[in-house]
């Protein structure tokens, strides 16, 4: 049985339609990454899965539970990290524990709060208030926190957003045990390599649908090739580059300082100029082809 | 697992945990405030007129009727504000109903937890003022042991109040509007400086539908002797909390579920 399925689902904020139509189906123990640009959706589905959303139209099943009727039921089995820090700041690590370990009614709170303050790492801080942590411990706490009833399906709504790349990394070795142990994960996220790094399979969402899911590697072979080359020059140059390479039917995308064509193994012999950097496609280059959108 | 049901007590009692370690937090300021607000009140009001203008109000010594008259007090300002602003902070800034609501718990049972826990805080602090009175002079009576129930009756509606006005501004500044046209007018005409047999007749008739009038009554009563009528006051302000409830959830719902 899947863990989560959403059909047809939209929402609409006025005459914006945050989430258009949208289709996902989330096998156990899988972990899925919804990729997609600021705006695409993913947070308002987000909410539609914890019933914070209601949905103008289409049908949602998480755990076998019908939303938005079933809800609760489904909320008391899995648990969500969200994108802002929420954690009540003056008290201390392990009183924020056993207040969700109750909110979840498990029975051994106790047990509870040491089982997820050494997944987080924090069993020595577990008498120190929130507001004494540095930004990594809040952001482990805020992940054990969501682990605090042993979930079969875990949502985290862009896990990472903001931090630094150290303590990013950090986060991302505890969510890669999580779905090395088997725990079925819904991640959000704009950052590509979070996607590549965490995900089983991707799903890029843009302007409130699904459109391309696959792995990243079949999402990289469908969508950008072999291999992709950045040419770098001055503003003219990239611009006659791109006209021709365009007209011979590649695809190209603004990269920073550079333009990288994508499939860059299929062009004709000297199409291509010399000095082209050449290297492997990759997530990147089928996020931006897909959602025309920078990436992160 | 067990099954999910409405108004679960062990949610909102769980939902209650977190607002007590919280207040573990920071009681001893609002201990200290509770504690020596009224001892100011009784000395510059019970004290200071009561030597100089007024001896006694219907037989009752003025520092007394001032003291039990504070109950209301205490209890309005220790329910309806902490309510407004608690429940904004934590729906705007500290996005903590968003954690909540994530967990299996319905936005009902948050607003119970919410306001049975602001109810207890405003009993406490409300029967405050009257333990003071009774080093002024006032006589201890069994009847006196209702007030904590008056009290809390009293502080659910005007936490269910205060919760509806937060569901209800966009701005913080806007509880401006509701302390100056709501909170202040209903704490004035309550009867707790002077009897409403003072005011005009209009204002009367509006203190009579106030519920801080109904608490100082009731307060007064069990203080100096009860009354028949003081069931009814009970059964209004009874009233007014549950429909304040009601109201409160409603607005709430439409606020936290988009």
């Amino acid at each position: 049985m899947p863990a989560i399925e959403l059909h047809g689902l939209t929402k609409h904020f006025g005459p914006i339609a945050a989430v258009d139509g949208l289709d996902l189906v989330v096998d156990e123990g899988v972990c899925l990454g919804l990729l997609g640009p600021n705006g695409a959706g993913k947070s308002t589905t987000m909410k539609m899965l914890t019933g914070q959303a209601i949905p103008d139209g289409g049908e949602i099943r998480v755990l076998g539970h019908e939303l938005p009727g079933d809800s609760k039921a489904a909320r008391a089995r899995m648990g969500v990290v969200p994108q802002l820090d929420n954690l009540d700041i003056d008290v201390t690590v392990e009183e924020n524990l056993a207040v969700f370990a109750r909110l979840y009614r498990v029975e051994d709170v106790a047990a509870a709060v040491e089982r997820t303050l050494e997944i987080a790492r924090l069993t020595d801080r577990r008498k120190d208030a929130v507001d004494k942590l540095s930004g990594g411990m809040r952001r482990r706490l805020l992940l054990a926190r969501g682990l605090v009833h042993d979930p079969e399906l875990l949502l985290l709504d862009e896990p990472t957003v903001g931090l630094d790349p150290q303590i990013r990394t950090e986060l991302w070795r505890l969510i890669d045990g999580l779905r090395s142990q088997g725990t079925t994960i819904l991640m959000s996220t704009h950052y590509i390599e979070e996607a590549e790094r965490l995900a089983d399979e991707v799903a890029v969402v843009a302007a409130g649908k699904v459109i391309a899911r696959a792995t990243p590697a079949e999402l990289i072979a469908e969508h950008a090739g072999v291999t992709t080359a950045e040419v770098y020059g001055p503003p003219d140059r990239l611009a006659r580059v791109r006209r021709e390479v365009e007209e011979a039917g590649l695809r190209v995308r603004p990269a920073g300082p550079a333009i990288a064509i994508v499939a860059a193994d299929t062009a004709d012999p000297g199409l291509i100029p010399d000095d082209a950097v050449f290297r492997a496609a990759s997530l990147e280059d089928v996020f931006v082809m897909l959602t025309g959108e920078e990436a992160e | 697992m067990k099954p999910v049901r409405r108004l679960e007590p062990v949610v909102i009692l769980a939902v209650m945990s977190r607002e007590f370690a919280n207040f573990r937090t920071f009681w001893k300021s609002t201990a200290f405030t509770s504690t020596f607000e009224p001892i100011v009140y009784l000395l510059a009001f019970g004290l200071g007129l009561g030597s100089t203008l007024v001896a006694d109000v219907d037989g009752i010594e003025y520092v007394q009727f001032v003291g039990t008259g504070l109950v209301a007090t205490a209890v309005v300002f220790s329910s309806a504000l902490p309510a407004m602003f608690g429940t904004f902070v934590k729906e705007r800034f500290q996005r903590t109903y968003d954690a909540i609501l994530a967990a299996p718990v319905d936005v009902e049972e948050l607003v119970t937890a919410e306001m049975l826990w602001i109810g207890i805080r405003a009993a406490t602090f409300g029967c405050f003022p009257l333990i003071v009175t009774l080093f002024f002079g006032l006589e201890p009576r069994l009847t006196m042991l209702l007030v904590p129930f008056y009290a809390f009756v009293t502080a659910l509606a005007f936490a269910a109040f205060g919760i509806t006005m937060a569901a209800s501004v966009s701005k913080i500044d806007q509880f401006n509007y509701v302390t100056t046209l709501v909170i202040t007018p209903l704490f004035l005409v309550a009867g707790t400086f002077f009897p409403i047999d003072q005011l005009p007749e209009g204002l009367q008739v509006v203190a009579q539908v106030n519920p801080l009038y109904q608490l100082v009554q009731l307060v007064r009563d069990a203080c100096f002797g009860m009354e028949a009528v003081d069931a009814l006051r009970l059964a209004g302000l009874l009233a007014l909390a549950i429909v304040m409830w009601r109201v409160a959830i409603r607005r709430m719902e439409k606020r936290l579920i988009i």
